[in-house]
């Protein structure tokens, strides 16, 4: 069996123009869609408290509102949570209340509304602590865009690690405009997917960089275009099937991890499908552009790196 | 020409070995067991507890299936839940309040298991159920304890030098004095400087023409204050939380003010947080001494308005009800020396009413033994009952006699237990249900199984025997994943149980990429052998420039992650380093083995291979 049988090199790069416009479009779309709705920030980030309820029937929402509402804690919201028989109740920060008692109340109220509630989870965060996650997530993005073009200099060049790391950058931005528009929720564990896309979009990127800088060692004569485009066509199989792979396991934990890893699945799914596009039509033309040559990759003999032992005649 | 030295077999057998050692504890089921523990460093679990808790359990007739003791204390396997919750009742009654009775769930992972640290992995509380709170201190409150404390402490230094000051009062974090005079004001200043060296004194000259001294605390004095306040919560905490009977309580210092409490199994939060939230109040009352009172109270006829404790030497002690002084009159307690016979004793420091009204008992009871009493969930325990010597003003008082080291370190605990060092407030708060917590489990088992199972499938069809190799390796990562995240005891979350469920998806990659590889070499009319050669060893730059980029993603979020996805990171580095090894290590050995030792090889079985029909030549 083998599902990918090109025969000759598929030009993308007669294309790029075509692609980098298409990824433009798209990632100021996101761009768009993340100015006017901005990301809804889960209670990670935001502060308040968010309790999930469990009863042995589906769950009566006039009734459970009903009896949330003589409380009078203001604005709230309640919907059903993974199967029919839960609910999530969504309760912002409010100054001067003691929110850790919140939770009590509530869990009162309802008990004593319908005594075959049980609780399954309270989660409440300051808004102090919302604030350090929020800043600390960001932090954590800025040390792994620096890390990862850090890297990508060292091992290659210059060129790489910028069209690299806009390429993944891209892909970030597209999956927050998707978590924009559709208004997900944006969770810690979403950042976490977020993240690990960046380290493994940029995979993707480094296994084309490595085939562009053999193909320039071993096609002496071949275009700065030629040899890109066979290097990714080459490896086009390679990348298509590791996907396909990462693919299912992300499905398999959209399906069986439950309500609390859907956005977190679905952000890594999102990232994956871009990333085989960011990294095959976004950062090589963009290498292209940056005016990469076979000066800048292959080293003189004399200089002979790690690589240089595997030149092949 | 592939082939491993033996010594690389070893290793890889090695490595498999133990691997399968430390995650087998992970397939025994838990049993529901009970632990006994203590929290009072009087009392120790050793071998003879271990003996009484056997006896207990076989005097009531409650069948157990092994007891224990180790460094966490007496552990019973017990056969169900009902058997677990008898035998808590008869040992809680048994062995009294110096011990801790907790339910538990321990494996039942063979005894050998055990003794060489193969435990099963440590489930963080998203899986098992359990609270987690944040608590935040509030600094500034126990910044200005301390400015209250040398309010008084400067009031009575100022009387003892006979300084003549217009007044002392605390105005903010600092400690404000009003002089008339300047040499006054110049003798107060030696004075403070010489006996708080903490203090920073400075002189200010008021609207008015009043001359003033102010004196902060110094930026190390109060950095001193603000660890000790940490550490006397985190303690009150440990008390608190020990209380309420959980196998397993972690309270710890998280940053510079924080204090994580987790509480693995606690079911009723409400509970939990009227306990970390209570102040135990601390009373001072005096003993009722009339003669034939206390042989009225021991004979059941306590006099009106008295009433009968035990005291901590387990004698006696009629009490009158009346409450002379309350514990949020004292400042801080802390354990030290008589200066005049060097005997262990507690020096307490009231406030500035406190003192008074200490001053005034003291002058109208000389000779006479007050008591100190600690109440909590409305019952009370004499903590101490000290005979009044002489007349004790300027709020400090020494509490002396009849204790050793030990007794004044506990006394002088119980006493600050009166109040926290600093207020807190629960910052973050996490709780999940303990059914939620079985759900978490069954669903993150199932994605990383069913992922697992089209994975392999796929790669089987896909790559024939090159598959089955590339998945033979993917099942020895998982293992070594699950047996490295058991032999550090790492929290596993359900993040983390989805980055095992990631990370073989991501690990596969290597496999892929090294069958690709492999094909194109034969696709190039390579020789069987010259293609898996060239295919691992051209696939290793690209696998290493890729797991480094991945690193960098989970070291970054392990570095600013908290809670569930610090537990992603751990499992996705974790699981970076064991693909490393057995996607490139362990796979290449198994097809060294198969492949290696045929001279003649004719075909690799890595399905099929197209060759255009035109081949590109690849340019030379």
């Amino acid at each position: 069996m083998e599902f990918f049988r090109i025969k000759r090199d598929i030009p993308f790069m007669r294309h790029a123009l075509t692609f980098n416009v298409i990824s433009l479009v798209t990632f100021l779309l996101a761009v768009f869609f993340l100015a006017t709705r901005g990301l809804n920030f889960g209670i990670d980030f935001r502060g308040g408290t968010v309790i999930e309820v469990a009863y042995d029937h589906p769950v009566d929402f006039n009734r459970l509102r009903g009896a949330i509402d003589k409380l009078s804690l203001g604005e709230y919201s309640a919907q059903s949570f993974g199967s029919s028989n839960a609910a999530l109740i969504r309760l912002p920060l409010k100054e001067g209340v003691s929110t850790a008692q919140l939770s009590e109340q509530v869990m009162g109220t309802l008990r004593a509304d319908d005594p075959s509630v049980k609780l399954q989870r309270v989660e409440f965060v300051g808004p102090q602590v919302g604030r350090e996650l929020y800043e600390n997530g960001a932090l954590a993005l800025l040390l792994v865009v620096c890390g990862i073009a850090a890297y990508l200099a060292m091992r290659f060049e210059w060129r790489f690690a910028v069209a690299a790391i806009i390429a993944n950058l891209h892909d970030v931005v597209i999956i927050l405009g998707f978590f924009a528009f559709f208004q997900w929720e944006f969770g810690l564990p979403v950042l976490a997917a977020v993240l690990a896309i960046l380290g493994y979009s940029v995979n993707e990127s480094v296994v084309i960089a490595d085939r562009i800088r053999e193909n320039f060692r071993k096609m002496r004569k071949a275009s700065v275009e030629t040899v890109i485009d066979n290097a990714i066509t080459s490896t086009i199989s390679r990348t298509m099937i590791t996907h396909g792979s990462t693919l299912l396991m992300v499905l398999s934990i959209y399906f069986f991890g439950g309500e609390t890893l859907h956005y977190f699945a679905l952000a890594l799914a999102i990232g994956i499908c871009f990333g085989i596009y960011s990294s095959v039509l976004v950062m090589a033309p963009l290498v292209r552009w940056l005016g990469v040559s076979r000066e800048d990759l292959v080293k003189p003999e004399r200089k002979k790196g790690p690589e240089g032992e595997k030149i092949l005649p | 020409m592939n082939r491993y030295p033996v010594w690389k077999y070893i290793l890889i057998a090695v490595a498999i070995l133990v691997g399968l050692v430390y995650t087998l504890p992970n397939f025994f089921p838990e049993v529901p067991a009970v632990q006994v523990s203590t929290s009072k460093a009087t009392v120790k679990v050793d071998q003879t507890t271990l003996a009484t808790v056997e006896g207990a359990l076989k005097e009531a007739g409650v069948a157990h299936r092994g007891a224990s003791v180790d460094a966490t204390g007496v552990k019973v396997r017990l056969a169900d839940t009902d058997t677990q919750i008898k035998a808590k009742d008869v040992l809680q009654k048994r062995l009294g309040e110096d011990y801790i009775v907790a339910l538990n769930l321990i494996s039942s992972s063979p005894q050998w298991l055990t003794a060489i640290g193969a435990l099963p992995m440590y489930l963080g509380l998203d899986l098992r159920g359990g609270v987690h709170f944040l608590l935040q201190i509030d600094m500034k409150g126990a910044i200005d304890k301390a400015a209250d404390r040398y309010t008084t402490d400067i009031r009575s230094l100022m009387r003892e030098k006979r300084v003549q000051y217009g007044g002392v009062a605390r105005e903010g974090q600092n400690v404000v004095l009003r002089f008339r005079e300047d040499a006054e004001r110049n003798k107060a200043r030696v004075e403070i400087e010489k006996s708080f060296p903490d203090l920073m004194v400075r002189e200010q000259e008021a609207a008015g023409g009043e001359l003033r001294l102010v004196a902060s605390l110094k930026p190390e004095a109060q950095k001193r204050i603000q660890d000790g306040a940490v550490q006397q919560n985190i303690t009150i905490l440990r008390n608190r939380v020990n209380e309420l009977g959980v196998a397993e309580p972690i309270a710890q210092q998280q940053g510079g003010d924080r204090v994580v409490v987790q509480l693995p199994g606690v079911q009723d939060t409400a509970r939990a947080k009227d306990i970390l939230g209570r102040t135990a109040t601390l009373e001072i009352r005096m003993v009722n001494d009339e003669a034939g009172a206390l042989e009225a109270a021991l004979a059941g006829q306590p006099p009106l308005g008295s009433d009968l404790y035990t005291e901590r030497s387990g004698g006696p002690l009629l009490v009158r009800r009346q409450v002379v002084l309350t514990g949020d009159r004292i400042n801080d307690a802390q354990p030290g020396f008589d200066q005049r016979n060097n005997e262990p004793a507690v020096h307490v420091n009231l406030d500035g009413t406190g003192a008074r009204l200490f001053k005034e008992i003291t002058r109208e009871n000389v000779g006479k033994r007050m008591a100190i009493v600690l109440v909590e969930k409305g019952k009370a325990e004499v903590v101490t009952a000290p005979v009044i010597r002489e007349e004790i003003g300027g709020g400090r008082v020494q509490i002396s006699g009849r204790m050793n080291t030990r007794e004044a370190n506990d006394i002088a605990l119980l006493m600050r237990a009166g109040a926290l060092a600093a207020p807190m407030e629960i910052v973050e708060e996490r709780t999940v249900g303990p059914s939620l917590g079985k759900e978490n489990i069954d669903k993150g088992f199932n994605s990383v199984f069913y992922g697992f199972i089209v994975l392999a499938l796929f790669m089987c069809a896909y790559y024939m025997l090159m598959g089955v190799i590339s998945t033979i390796a993917l099942s020895v990562n998982l293992m070594l994943l699950v047996a490295l995240l058991s032999m550090l005891q790492a929290t596993l979350t359900l993040p983390g149980i989805a980055a095992i469920a990631l990370t073989l998806g991501m690990a596969i990659d290597a496999n892929v990429l090294i069958n690709e590889r492999i094909r194109e070499e034969l696709r190039w009319g390579a020789t069987p052998h010259a293609a898996i050669t060239a295919g691992y060893e051209r696939a290793f730059g690209t696998i290493l420039d890729s797991n480094v980029t991945t690193l960098i993603a989970g070291i970054a979020l392990l570095i600013f992650g908290s809670g569930p996805v610090r537990g992603f990171a751990v499992v996705h580095c974790l699981g970076i380093l064991t693909s490393m090894f057995s996607a490139v290590f362990v796979s290449r050995g198994i097809v060294n083995l198969i492949y290696g030792s045929r001279r003649k090889l004719d075909k690799i079985s890595i399905g099929q291979v197209w060759k255009p029909a035109a081949a590109p030549a690849p340019a030379k």
